[in-house]
Formats: structure tokens, C-alpha cells, sequence
């Protein structure tokens, strides 16, 4: 049986009537029609699903909607507001740090989460706080120095 | 997904009592991240799941120096790694958690859903091990504490019965003079499963150990302490020999299987290179803390 949950998504409060087994990535996707958050493995492998729950960086798949009843989420829609850019956005596209694009919402809200913690990370930091978010096409280096620019431009939000 | 019905108690004793009532029929959620993946596979199939995450007052990491450590049942891995607490009294417990997966990983996995899940390879069993702790279990009958050493009973299982919960683990604090180290060995440095996992603990008094404890990881159906080597070691110096006797002693110990990750005589190999790096590197930081003001 479907039970209402409320959730703080973007800044903004928003009541949805969710099954027990939906996942918070499911409701984001198919009910809210937000899209930004990639069902890659399903399995909390790939980190194509990441949003920061409570503030913290999470796989949405391997949360229950129910489990977030009550909390904040933000998603790579929720950083900055419609046409513009974030500090980590604008440098993954500086930096080419995109190819096939599948992996970079994720990885964008994995860098953000790291930055908001720890404004100056070192490189191995960096490394350190996406690895769980795997790219297929990059090879890393892009991605790795697009955060390190982001860094140098004040990119915690 | 399988589908269920969905418990979310908001007392300990609440959730004892629906549990107690489901029992079998019920799988316990905390973090999710094992759980989660078993009921997406299929691997379980409960008709109720027993959401344990919003239980007041079982989120903490608490110490003091006369009743040790103390982590409730719903401190995330990341906040073990993270906490200020056990980097500074219990260093090895955060190195080896800040192993387990991802960030993300982290920030839903309970240190207690790790235990639980009593895989041979969890990664932060063999550091639980070496630092002697503790669960305290309750249940519909009361509450007992079981020591770690005695926990684990085969791959995924443990001496919890199916209505117990596991409230919180505790450690005893840590002797003046110890130093402890982890090693995890997997293919990959990222997201990967130990091929085999090494903790050592090593107490001195001025040259001689006095105490120490090995244990390792994904060699056995569980994770096991390598007592003889352990026994080895005590009442001597640490010494490079007395490494290596202890270590040969640690790779007889271990029953490891062939899997993909690899093979059964590679893992006793690594145990054996592993055991030694790991005392030699506990020794070291033994004496660096001995020499503290």
C-alpha cells in the first residue's frame, strides 16, 4: 500500500504517495521527472545515481523513498538555478571533463560534496572522494582536474 | 524489487516487540546497502522489512577512558572513518572503514549492518576483532553481550537469533603502548572486496610485547583470529624473525577457498606476507606511542 512521504527536494517541499520498495532514484526519476540522477548499476556500484542527502553524498539506489521521508535532497538540478551554472558544473565543461555524459551528474554532485566538506582538497583527495563514481570514457584525468580548478575558483556551494 | 510491507518503530522496544511477532518473516533495514541489493537480486524475499532507522537514540559514537568505545547501532561506516573519537583512540577501526566502498557507500552503511552481514570479507571485522569488541544484543528476552571472537559462525550467519537486534558495539579501552595496523589487499584500490584483509595489534612494554592480537579476513567462512601466532608473539621483542615465525604461523591458520578474486594457495601466500608487514607496522607505531609524553 502507498504511503505519502514528504521530502525538501531542491529547497522546495514536495508530498509523494510512494510503494515501500521504490527507491528515492525511482521517485526522483519516474514520479518527480527528475532526471538528472542516471540508474546506472542499481546496485551501489557506479555512483551515476548520486545526490546528497541530509547534505551528504549517497547512492540514490540503495535508499528507499520512505527511508528519505522528512529529509532533504539535492540533485544536479537543485546547484544552481535555471541557466547558470555552478563553480563544479562550469569547470567539468572548461576542463572537457565530459564525453558521453552518462556518469557526470553523479560524479558533479560527488565533487560538490567533497568541496562543501573540504574547500582545498589535494589531488589524492579528490581521487579519494570519486571513487565510487565510475566513468567509462575519460579515464579520470579530466574529471580530477576540472574538480582541482573548481577548487581554485571557491567551488563549494 | 521483491515487495514488501514496511515497519518503522520508533523505540528499541518497539522494534524488538515487532520483530519478535515477524521474526523469520522479517528482514532487519538499517543502512540498506546490503539489504537493499538482496532484495533487488532476490537473495531474500521477507514479507516485512524492519526499518530500524528511526529508533531514537541509536545514532552515536560515545567514549570515555573507563568504559571504552561505544557505537550505536545506526553510526554510518563514514562517521567511524570521520570521527575525531576513534581516529584518536582507536585509529586502526577508522583506517579500515575508510576502505569499505565508496563515500557514498559509507554514508548509509552502519559499522553494526557490516557486522551483521558477517561476510568472510567484510572490512572492517578484522580491526572489530583485534580491538576485542563487543555486541550487545537485545532481544524479547533481555539483553547479552557477545564478544566478537564468538559472533561469526559461518558466511552471513551469526549466534544472532532472528528476533534479536544488535543495539550497539563496545570496546574496551585501549592499553597504554599498543599500536595496531590494517591491511586490506584487493585487485582493484577502489570498490573492490578483500582478496585477503590483515589486522595486527601489538602491545609493548619497553622492548617485549606483552599482548597481541591478528586477525584475518576472507581466508575462512569467517573471520578468525590467529591465536597461535598471536601466542608467538607475546613475551618478546618484536623482532623481524619473530614476525615472520608468527606469520607462518597466521597462514596456518587460514582455510581459504579458490574464488574469482583468487586462489586458495595465493591467499595463504598473502597471509603470510600481509601478517608480518602488519605486526612489524603495529610494533612501530606501539613504540612511537610509548615514546608520548
Amino acid at each position: 500500500m502507498k504511503r505519502p512521504v514528504t521530502l525538501t527536494i531542491n529547497g522546495e517541499r514536495q508530498e509523494v504517495a510512494v510503494e515501500p520498495w521504490w527507491t528515492l532514484l525511482d521517485v526522483l526519476r519516474e514520479e518527480l521527472g527528475l532526471t538528472g540522477a542516471k540508474k546506472g548499476c542499481d546496485r551501489g556500484d557506479c555512483g551515476a545515481c548520486t545526490v546528497l542527502l541530509d547534505g551528504k553524498p549517497v547512492t540514490s539506489c540503495m535508499v528507499l523513498a520512505v527511508q528519505a521521508d522528512g529529509r532533504q535532497v539535492v540533485t544536479v538540478e537543485g546547484l544552481a538555478a535555471p541557466g547558470h551554472l555552478h563553480p563544479v558544473q562550469r569547470a567539468f565543461v572548461d576542463y572537457g571533463a565530459v564525453q558521453c555524459g552518462f556518469c557526470t551528474p553523479g560524479m558533479i554532485m560527488a565533487a560538490v560534496a567533497l568541496l562543501n566538506e573540504t574547500p582545498h582538497p589535494t589531488e589524492a583527495e579528490v581521487r579519494a572522494a570519486l571513487t565510487g563514481n565510475l566513468c567509462r570514457c575519460t579515464g579520470y584525468a579530466k574529471i580530477v582536474q576540472a574538480v582541482m580548478a573548481a577548487a581554485q575558483h571557491g567551488g563549494a556551494a | 524489487m521483491h515487495r514488501f510491507d514496511y515497519l518503522e518503530p520508533a523505540t528499541l522496544s518497539e522494534a524488538v516487540a515487532l520483530l519478535a511477532q515477524h521474526g523469520a518473516r522479517a528482514r532487519v533495514l538499517a543502512g540498506g546497502t546490503d539489504l537493499l541489493t538482496a532484495l533487488k537480486e532476490g537473495w531474500e524475499r521477507p514479507d516485512w522489512v524492519l526499518s530500524i532507522g528511526r529508533v531514537a537514540d541509536l545514532r552515536y559514537i560515545r567514549y570515555d577512558s573507563r568504559d571504552g568505545l561505544r557505537i550505536g547501532a545506526l553510526a554510518t561506516v563514514r562517521e567511524v572513518e570521520t570521527s575525531p573519537l576513534v581516529r584518536k583512540h582507536y585509529p586502526v577501526l577508522a583506517e579500515a572503514a575508510g576502505t569499505l566502498a565508496s563515500v557514498q557507500i559509507r554514508n548509509l552503511a552502519t559499522l553494526a549492518g557490516n557486522v551483521c552481514r558477517a561476510s568472510p570479507s567484510g572490512d572492517t571485522l578484522p580491526a572489530l576483532l583485534v580491538l576485542d569488541a563487543e555486541a550487545r544484543l537485545v532481544g524479547p528476552s533481555g539483553e547479552r553481550r557477545v564478544p566478537l571472537a564468538r559472533f561469526f559462525v559461518g558466511p552471513g550467519r551469526t549466534v544472532m537469533e532472528p528476533t534479536e537486534l544488535l543495539a550497539e558495539l563496545v570496546l574496551p579501552p585501549p592499553r597504554p603502548g599498543t599500536g595496531a595496523h590494517y591491511i586490506k589487499h584487493s585487485l582493484r584500490r577502489a570498490m573492490d572486496l578483500a582478496v585477503v584483509g590483515v589486522a595486527a595489534l601489538v602491545a609493548l612494554d619497553g622492548e617485549t610485547c606483552v599482548d597481541a592480537r591478528i586477525a584475518l579476513g576472507a581466508v575462512a567462512p569467517t573471520p578468525i583470529r590467529a591465536l597461535a601466532a598471536e601466542e608467538q608473539l607475546v613475551g618478546r621483542p618484536i623482532t623481524p624473525d619473530a614476525a615472520e615465525a608468527a606469520a607462518d604461523l597466521a597462514q596456518a591458520a587460514a582455510r581459504p577457498i579458490t574464488d574469482v578474486r583468487g586462489t586458495a594457495p595465493y591467499r595463504r601466500r598473502m597471509v603470510h606476507v600481509l601478517t608480518r608487514r602488519c605486526i612489524l607496522r603495529a610494533a612501530e607505531l606501539a613504540q612511537s606511542q610509548g615514546r608520548l609524553p
